[in-house]
């Protein structure tokens, strides 16, 4: 079977200097101190090398295409999960009430309820 | 108990080897079960901007360190599956034991890492970053582990020039080990 | 791609040349996806005569609290907590999984593609080896001190995660690892089916030409596979809680518990569907065989079912409705879960289409096939007053939500089971059910189905609530009306468990005595009944190459009114 899914193999080297540029961008973008730079270099820069690993060493830039879509598939549900999760995680206050969980105990007897539970 | 491949292992309508595909689907599962687990982190990281200033607390340069000798020995298995097509089986078996070097010092790096952070008092019981920190470091450290053992075994059948295209499936799976580690590194060590 | 097939038919060649192996290697560690099949099918069996025995424990405590259980003794309120939580957990992860996906995936995949074996043998047989394991784990939980888990089967923290609550220090962690076992188990399991169903099918066999049931399966494995990630994650993050005392989902210490509720119905409604699509399968299966008729609209019926899998992930928050979730999202999820009865309903009535106009058998598993669609019909549209946000503020976590899942999940996981157990028993054996303990059996267990669950709607709309123990220390709920009808769902839960000795009798009985079935007793289409019954060990003499697809019934200027997928003209 591995002669019938022989392909050509690109310069390997070439790619992994590449990836090795990108990592030493991540770890000097936030040593800027710029939040928006931080960001960027940090997350940017991890979906490009995590992009060219995919395409260049497992090879999904000439894998079929559904192979792709599977891939893609998990993400978009991975999506789905933290967009449908993250108003109850991360915003825990409702505009008109208050979540008394969500509190330190020296407020919360400001508030006249005594336990957390 | 001799054990004869079936015919089902052997067919391959969709155009892809079987054993491929099946790695596929195994980083499908595992793309979901990391996912889930750093959209859980990302999410509590968003709601604790605090939890900016516990990030400092990892040594980036280690982080940085092990991102540089993940995608170093991901290099070599790649090489490794290149040799393997090539039927060059002394190269793709050193390429192999490179990857499980590279895996090797991944970990030692990582226990040095731990050690130092626990001797600080940044247990995994410390607040919800450790946790989750030692959780998902923990669990990509296993698949490490699991890819290293699996390696192993497999450049055994290397050396006899035995199940080569297995050369390529671990590869997939040890990339994808690396992709995983690429957004731990800057989740728990760059961003502050 | 068609070069790739070529090479792979022409060096295929059948093995036949097996000795007789010992018992281990031929019951034990057989790497035979049909004894792997049975191995699935009757750990299921056993699990769920212990799930139907907690039940009946449980029954006779609510109607007659505080007496002593005929064979079980009292039963204290840790034990009832206990057998709650098992019996749910019991019967989706320890029955209807392995029953419905795993061993009706395991029997039909390979001979309705028409293959010798999955495509990892070996991995399949790793996979129910992990899930006995689970078993194992499982049923030792029930022995440790304190006994076993019992802070229900979706295992809520806090009180899952700290023992001073749930009091069962080491029943929850060895509860939650046995799940996770189990996940692990059909996810390997998973990556089989979808692998052997792509890439080793049949030569000719076409993506439409593959039978409903096996395309349902696969799909029922994806979204498994695609949604139980986040939980495996968070069962490790809730163990962690339990066994170490980290605070992932402790308020106290700025952990967040919803985000447990949102990891496990995240994998939990897809979940109903993985379990719902097998069943559905089987009927579609079942009816075109016995109404003579071709499947109506194959192709919607399976477009429908896409839908169905991408839409079963937009609704898992109508769990959480009274949870304290942000009510902007409740919205969402209502409309969501509204949305997804249309495809549903639009695949029931295409298995009604099928049975218009044909000519039908009324076999055993024909009459199950038909309980199928009729049962399931109440739990669904049950189901519509649930997804609403407003009506579920006064439903939820009362009777009503408990006969509703249990009008979806008794179709689903025994009618469903009975449905195939009844059609391919002379395959996976060799001989024929008896018709007549049949009928008595399906009757029985039908009507006392409907006896125990129709009164739990009222009850459940009287405001009577979920996992109590006893209803006495309940004014409201303790008139005579009520609990007269709590007793009444009791005895028929008995009578039913009673009208399973007719099964077992007849399974037993034909398993040694039945008549012989010949290759084909049914007249179906499919490849599985083109081998040997059983078939043996490569499933086929000569693998089949496949000419139409699978529902080719009183195809007009024919001789016979089937066609079956193998024959050329």
């Amino acid at each position: 079977m591995s002669e019938e899914s022989a392909h050509t193999h690109p310069n390997y080297i070439k790619i992994w200097a590449i990836l090795t540029f990108l990592l030493v961008l991540s770890i000097l973008g936030p040593m800027m101190g710029i939040k928006a730079v931080t960001l960027i270099a940090a997350f940017g820069i991890a979906v490009v090398k995590a992009a060219m690993v995919g395409a260049y060493f497992m090879h999904l830039n000439i894998e079929k295409r559904y192979v792709w879509y599977m891939l893609f598939t998990a993400l978009l549900f991975l999506g789905l999960f933290f967009f449908g999760v993250s108003p109850d995680v991360m915003k825990p206050d409702g505009s008109n009430w208050v979540n008394h969980n969500n509190m330190p105990v020296s407020t919360l007897e400001g508030h006249g309820v005594g336990h957390t539970n | 108990m001799s054990f004869q491949a079936p015919i089902a292992t052997s067919r391959s309508a969709t155009g892809i080897p079987t054993g491929r595909l099946a790695v596929w689907w195994v980083v499908v599962s595992e793309i979901v079960i990391f996912g889930g687990l750093i959209a859980c982190y990302i999410m509590f990281r968003l709601r604790h901007p605090e939890w900016g200033e516990y990030a400092s607390h990892t040594s980036t340069p280690a982080g940085a360190l092990n991102t540089f000798v993940l995608l170093t020995s991901s290099l070599a298995i790649v090489l490794a599956h290149q040799a393997a097509e090539a039927r060059d089986l002394t190269k793709a078996f050193r390429y192999i034991w490179c990857t499980i070097g590279g895996g090797g010092v991944f970990l030692l790096v990582k226990s040095y890492e731990w050690t130092t952070e626990i001797s600080h008092g940044y247990t995994l019981f410390a607040n919800n970053f450790w946790s989750f920190y030692y959780t998902a470091t923990g669990l990509h450290g296993l698949h490490v582990i699991a890819g290293m053992v699996i390696m192993g075994i497999i450049s055994i059948g290397v050396r006899k020039g035995e199940h080569l295209p297995r050369v390529e499936y671990i590869g997939i799976y040890w990339h994808f080990v690396d992709i995983v580690w690429l957004f731990l590194f800057p989740l728990f060590y760059i961003a502050k | 791609m068609a070069e790739a097939v070529t090479t792979a038919e022409t060096t295929e060649e059948v093995h036949t040349h097996h000795g007789e192996p010992d018992f281990w290697s031929k019951y034990i560690f057989s790497t035979d996806h049909k004894m792997i099949a049975m191995q699935y099918m009757f750990t299921g069996m056993i699990m769920a005569l212990i799930g139907g025995y907690m039940a009946y424990v449980f029954r006779m405590q609510l109607a007659y609290p505080g007496e002593s259980v005929p064979g079980f003794g009292t039963v204290t309120p840790l034990a009832y907590n206990s057998l709650i939580t098992n019996h749910g957990a019991i019967m989706i992860f320890w029955v209807a999984m392995p029953i419905l996906i795993a061993a009706l995936g395991n029997f039909l995949i390979p001979l309705m593609i028409g293959c010798d074996d999955m495509a990892f043998p070996r991995v399949n047989r790793l996979s129910y080896q992990i899930f006995l394991l689970s078993v194992v784990v499982l049923l030792a939980s029930f022995f440790v001190p304190g006994g076993g888990f019992g802070g229900a089967w979706t295992a809520y923290p806090p009180l899952s995660a700290q023992s001073q609550y749930n009091l069962t220090p080491f029943g929850a962690p060895l509860w939650l690892l046995a799940v996770a076992l189990e996940f692990v188990a059909f996810l390997l399991g998973g990556i089989n089916f979808i692998t052997t169903t792509m890439n080793a099918r049949a030569k000719g066999m076409k993506m439409y030409d593959i039978p409903i049931v096996v395309w349902m399966i696969v799909i029922a494995s994806i979204l498994f596979m695609a949604s139980v990630g986040p939980l495996i994650a968070g069962a490790v993050m809730l163990l962690f809680d339990q066994v170490l005392g980290t605070t992932f989902y402790n308020p106290d210490a700025g952990g967040d518990p919803v985000l447990w509720q949102h990891l496990f119905w995240f994998f939990g409604h897809p979940e109903v569907y993985v379990v719902l699509l097998p069943a559905m399968g089987v009927v579609a299966e079942v009816i075109t065989v016995f109404a003579r008729k071709k499947l109506f609209a194959y192709k919607t019926i399976l477009y429908t079912t896409f839908a169905t899998g991408i839409l079963s992930f937009f609704v898992w928050a109508h769990h959480q409705f009274i949870a304290g979730i942000d009510p902007r999202m409740a919205h969402v999820f209502t409309v969501t879960t509204v949305l997804i009865s249309i495809p549903i309903a639009e695949m029931l009535f295409c298995y009604i289409a099928t049975l218009y106009g044909g000519s039908i058998r009324l076999t055993t598993a024909m009459l199950f096939a038909l309980a199928f669609l009729a049962e399931f019909l109440i739990g669904g549209v049950t189901g519509i007053y649930l997804g609403s946000s407003g009506t579920d503020i006064y439903f939820h976590d009362t009777y009503f939500v408990l006969a509703h899942f249990h009008y979806t999940f008794f179709p689903i996981a025994i009618i469903g089971f009975f449905t195939a157990i009844y059609y391919w028993f002379p395959k996976m054996f060799g001989r024929m059910m008896n018709e007549t303990l049949g009928k008595i059996h399906f009757w029985g267990t039908i009507i006392c189905f409907n006896g125990v669950f129709l009164p739990l709607f009222v009850l459940g709309i009287g405001g009577q609530h979920r996992r109590i123990y006893n209803f006495k220390n309940f004014p409201d709920l303790a008139t005579p009306d009520m609990h007269n009808l709590r007793i009444f769902a009791t005895w028929s839960a008995v009578v039913m468990l009673l009208f399973q000795i007719p099964f077992l009798i007849n399974f037993v009985m034909s398993l040694f005595r039945g008549k012989k079935a010949g290759m084909n007793p049914w007249k179906a289409n499919t490849l599985e009944w083109t081998a040997p019954s059983p078939p043996p060990h490569g499933n086929f003499k000569e693998m089949p190459v496949v000419y139409r697809g699978p529902y080719e019934y009183s195809v007009p200027g024919r001789e016979e009114d089937y066609w079956p997928q193998n024959v050329p003209n």
